[in-house]
């Protein structure tokens, strides 16, 4: 299981400051398919501005990625995790997110885009975005609030060193006892663990 | 999602914005391909394409079924919501009452089903005319549901794409639609069902980002523009201007991310043909 742990897709946050272009959607795709072909939890770690919005993005169908990227996870048969540890915006956090379990750090933000870029959008103003950051219900608690995700993981007010170890700690625990709590479903179970979870995303009121 | 503002490369001093919308009130309007003048019922008459070059103007719900589904045979789901308005926006709620009365529509998609020279499917249409195609949690939950009636009814679902992409008034919510309808579509994809995707101007956002990309055939409407990120956001990446033709359907077709680009006139025979194929 220690081992377990490790395996999985990561988002490489370095490169091209966070922005994946549509290879690294398609890289995970592979990996979460040989995760799935040797049975292995995945588990994936969020911090992304969105996807890179450029000429070569578009030219390699950075919509489609994102798309088959939801698909297949949507889809794969063994359990998968997602943690937010940053700054999770739009689709292209999405795209490897869609998991049995979405959890948060306390201090990290999920949203459907920048404050910046919301405000711009909403208000052509993109100097707005504290007043957007307020309006958008980004924070993990509002995430929690609206059920998008299950869990805050606490981060600790000590200075960073420990603070960090504590925080990786912590992470660790959560992925080894959720990890051990899904293995106790089946295959299909797995499947529509996660699939009902994002099919009631989002309330609404008939009328 | 990153989006709207779509502008044509070719076309610039575009100052009626409001052509951009199907067509606007009055009589006469200034087509955006060639500049000229032209009287709207002309164009009305010819599948709102202008009669002197050819470019396509937009397409109302109302327009497009009676542009591929058979006389009559529409059926729209009787499946009623409203959003919850989930971040809580004061004037969200009216500006969405008052666009309803506007446009006579109730929101930017109509599911139902309908007969395709006599074939029976489930179909979805999204409008451009209400907050541009966006997808809130009442687009994402109506295509869902006539997903599953798809998968319900054993028929084959087309949706009729154009929109900027996840709405951005229901915040993270309308994100979590573009997971919601991917799941969806693994449903259908397992119980064998044909799903045509068929992308119309503009298509970008988190629609591109979803099910748009995910139609076992992909069809697009001549010239259309389809993206993930819109126009204005690259080039302010990117601090460049843009090539010409670049996000139109015929760049998509290029780079093999649809398989046809259709013309109106042809629309339903394409879908019938495809339909029957796959029978």
């Amino acid at each position: 299981m220690q081992n377990k742990k490790e395996d999985g897709t990561k988002e490489n946050i370095e490169r091209n400051f966070g922005m994946p272009n549509p290879e690294s959607y398609r890289k995970g795709i592979r990996f979460m398919k040989q995760a799935e072909k040797f049975k292995r939890p995945v588990i994936t770690f969020i911090d992304t501005k969105g996807a890179y919005p450029g000429i070569g993005a578009e030219e390699r169908g950075q919509g489609e990625a994102i798309a088959k990227s939801m698909f297949e996870m949507a889809r794969l048969k063994v359990p998968i995790i997602a943690i937010v540890v940053g700054e999770g915006s739009s689709g292209g956090a999405l795209a490897i997110g869609v998991a049995n379990k979405v959890f948060m750090l306390e201090n990290a933000i999920y949203s459907i885009l920048s404050p910046e870029g919301y405000s711009t959008i909403l208000w052509k103003d993109s100097s707005k975005y504290k007043e957007a950051a307020e309006k958008m219900k980004l924070t993990a608690k509002d995430l929690y609030d609206l059920k998008v995700i299950d869990k805050i993981i606490k981060e600790p007010n000590v200075d960073e060193e420990e603070g960090f170890k504590k925080v990786a700690e912590s992470i660790k625990k959560e992925i080894i006892n959720t990890i051990n709590e899904l293995n106790k479903l089946d295959t299909e179970q797995i499947v529509e663990n996660r699939y009902e979870k994002f099919r009631n995303m989002g309330e609404y009121k008939e009328v | 999602m990153i989006v709207d503002k779509i502008k044509k490369r070719e076309v610039t001093n575009v100052k009626n914005k409001k052509s951009k919308v199907d067509i606007p009130i009055g009589k006469w309007v200034k087509c955006e391909g060639c500049k000229e003048i032209i009287y709207k019922e002309k164009i009305r008459d010819n599948l709102n394409i202008c009669p002197n070059c050819g470019h396509y103007f937009r397409m109302h719900i109302g327009k497009r079924i009676e542009l591929v589904i058979d006389n009559g045979t529409y059926e729209r789901f009787e499946f009623n919501i409203e959003t919850t308005n989930p971040l809580d926006l004061e004037d969200y709620p009216r500006k969405l009452k008052t666009l309803r009365e506007k446009t006579g529509l109730e929101e930017a998609v109509s599911c139902g089903t309908g007969s395709i020279n006599g074939e029976k499917v489930v179909i979805c249409i999204m409008d451009s005319g209400f907050l541009m195609g966006s997808m809130g949690i009442v687009v994402g939950e109506k295509i869902t549901y006539a997903i599953e009636q798809a998968i319900k009814l054993k028929l084959p679902l087309i949706i009729f794409c154009v929109s900027g992409g996840a709405r951005m008034q229901e915040g993270i919510i309308s994100l979590m639609q573009m997971a919601k309808v991917s799941a969806a579509l693994t449903k259908l994809d397992e119980a064998g069902l044909l799903y045509i995707s068929v992308l119309t101007d503009p298509t970008y956002g988190g629609v591109t980002a979803s099910f748009a990309s995910l139609g076992d055939i992909i069809l697009a409407e001549p010239k259309a523009m389809i993206g993930f990120a819109g126009p204005r956001v690259i080039e302010q990446t990117i601090k460049q201007e843009l090539p010409v033709g670049f996000q139109t359907a015929e760049f998509l077709l290029e780079h093999g991310f649809i398989d046809k680009i259709v013309e109106r006139k042809d629309m339903k025979d394409m879908l019938y043909k495809l339909i029957q194929y796959h029978k």
